[in-house]
């Protein structure tokens, strides 16, 4: 799919843009600051309804202003699909496709499909477990959008469970009564989540190794990935192969119940909930040790990208074709990786690049320019100004 | 903002549920252009409604005398008791005209995050009813979300050791809509309950 015209109202630095777009690689090039990113920034906020930057949605919304619009014509396999996204922080968003509108707004999750590349990423290898969860929970909700109740759910039984725990420590033994009941709920959830997230962690891996090896060279060790939780797993933590088994939703919801048993006295001491998939994390292996602390910065980086560009190749083996947004990726990557990504990148059906200098990126993906300055943004190709759009 | 009396009239407008700050000042303004007989009824019901109304010492449903109307009515079975959380709740299932039982009010769901549990609930009168030996069949009917469910879940493993016939209301599709509109959730829960057709 691609975006062909994108349109923005009150959205960060910018009051108005009106931009189209074509399928291949367009480079948004203009110096800090000017809002380069912003405008890809908001096309990835048509998949996941979150900011790759921030976690709230307040800083989206121009200063002075009270909501945001992203408005983005897609084609998709030679339709039409219009999206149009109210952000509106502190309430519900309001979000129409086609025209109609979404009862509810997270119904938009997995209609448009994007693969995110950004500094920021570096975190899944480097960061907190939390950000892996993140990144594992987004892709779930984007390839089975049912997951988004269950996601949604978990977190708030979790809320709940942990109030109770909380209160429960501070005497009262009453409380305790009523723990049986959300653990029922913890259980039936965790294990729906947790069995998503093993499915994903073993159809991700043969990409993620593929990519790597493209991305790092035929000698890098083999990138693998694993997962670690909370509930007892055969293997845990250990890299998988395509061939690894998993248990299915029913052991996973035994397994859980028995630990969650097991666990009850610490987490009453300790007042939170410490069983569950929220305590997971996505293991990152380079060969035989894990990314996280072995891995030097460059290898980190090559680590992240290869995941992401294990995402792409994961829905392309679903069937879709995602648009890829690399947001000021190519200057911290050496010659190689530049090459690597480049190959991919000319592949896509659409990719959308972000650059302060416009000599960082491969002349292969230069054709297409946004020319982004003084609040304004213009489509440049061949060195013709062709249409734009007013800050 | 506007001066003192009209703006106090806005603000305390603004905190009922389900007014934002235009709709309280559209109201504030439609009480300052009616007649003083309107505004004198609604005045005085407003007033009748602090000095008059009570709860049920039974079920806890709004009453005007010591029990409701529905716990008086000799015509409704003593043998099946249906709970709810809210006294709108109800009036809701009274709608339907099906059931000829009598309710229970909990007063809310259990939700740790706001500090309710089973204590504040009316739980332990309604353990009193189920005791007098005379009902046979409760009805759970809590919202169909996260605390309804776990309040649901927690009532039937209080009342189990009992003996009684215990029911969760169904969930599933809504009469007269379409198949296709419905949710995933709605449509799995319709999958779950589904019934065999007698021919």
């Amino acid at each position: 799919m691609y975006v062909r015209h994108l349109q923005l109202g009150s959205f960060r630095n910018w009051e108005r843009v009106d931009l189209p777009l074509r399928p291949g690689p367009t480079v948004f090039v203009g110096r800090n600051g000017e809002g380069k990113t912003n405008l890809v920034e908001a096309v990835g906020y048509l998949a996941t309804m979150g900011s790759h930057r921030v976690s709230a949605d307040a800083p989206l919304v121009r200063h002075g202003a009270e909501q945001a619009v992203v408005r983005a014509a897609l084609r998709r396999e030679d339709r039409e699909l219009l999206v149009e996204i109210e952000i509106n922080p502190g309430r519900a968003n309001r979000v129409r496709v086609n025209r109609a509108p979404l009862p509810r707004p997270r119904e938009l999750l997995g209609l448009v499909k994007t693969v995110l590349f950004a500094p920021e990423d570096l975190v899944l290898v480097r960061g907190d477990p939390s950000d892996r969860r993140r990144f594992l929970d987004d892709l779930l909700v984007s390839r089975t959008p049912r997951l988004a109740g269950v996601r949604s759910d978990y977190e708030r039984v979790l809320k709940q469970r942990n109030a109770l725990l909380k209160t429960a420590r501070l005497a009262r033994g009453g409380a305790l009564a009523t723990l049986d009941v959300w653990d029922g709920h913890l259980v039936d959830l965790g294990s729906q989540l947790l069995a998503a997230r093993l499915r994903l962690v073993a159809d991700l891996v043969p990409h993620v190794a593929a990519a790597h090896a493209q991305v790092a060279g035929p000698e890098a060790p083999l990138a693998g990935l694993g997962y670690t939780s909370t509930v007892p797993l055969a293997g845990d933590g250990t890299p998988m192969t395509a061939g690894t088994p998993l248990p299915d939703v029913a052991e996973l919801a035994n397994a859980l119940r028995e630990r969650v048993a097991e666990r009850r006295q610490d987490e009453v001491d300790r007042g939170m909930t410490l069983v569950g998939p929220h305590r997971d994390d996505l293991v990152i292996a380079l060969g035989p040790v894990p990314a996280k602390g072995f891995a030097s910065h460059g290898e980190s980086w090559s680590l992240a990208l290869a995941l992401k560009l294990g995402c792409l190749a994961l829905y392309r083996a679903d069937g879709e074709e995602p648009i890829l947004v690399l947001d000021d990726v190519f200057a911290t990557l050496d010659t190689d990786r530049r090459a690597a990504l480049a190959a991919v990148a000319r592949t896509a059906e659409q990719t959308l690049i972000t650059a302060a200098v416009l000599d960082d990126v491969p002349a292969e993906l230069r054709g297409t320019r946004v020319q982004v300055a003084g609040g304004a943004a213009f489509v440049v190709e061949d060195d013709t100004v062709l249409e734009g759009g007013v800050r | 903002m506007y001066e003192g009396a009209v703006q106090d009239l806005i603000d305390e407008l603004g905190r009922l549920p389900g007014v934002g700050p235009k709709s309280a000042q559209r109201i504030a303004f439609h009480l300052l252009a009616a007649e003083s007989a309107d505004v004198g009824r609604l005045v005085a019901a407003l007033q009748r409604v602090q000095a008059e109304v009570r709860f049920c010492v039974t079920c806890f449903n709004v009453a005007e005398a010591e029990q409701c109307r529905i716990c008086r009515d000799p015509r409704r079975s003593e043998d099946v008791i249906c709970v709810v959380e809210e006294p709108k709740d109800v009036v809701a299932i009274e709608r339907t005209r099906e059931f000829r039982g009598k309710y229970h009010v909990l007063g809310g769901a259990i939700s740790p995050i706001e500090g309710v549990g089973p204590d504040d609930l009316r739980v332990k009168e309604l353990m009193t009813r189920l005791m007098n030996g005379q009902v046979t069949e409760l009805i759970i009917a809590t919202d169909p979300n996260l605390e309804g469910e776990a309040t649901a879940a927690y009532l039937a493993r209080l009342v189990a050791p009992m003996g009684l016939a215990v029911s969760r209301l169904a969930s599933g599709l809504p009469v007269g809509g379409d198949l296709e509109y419905a949710d995933e959730v709605t449509l799995g829960r319709a999958f779950e309950g589904r019934r065999r057709i007698d021919a």
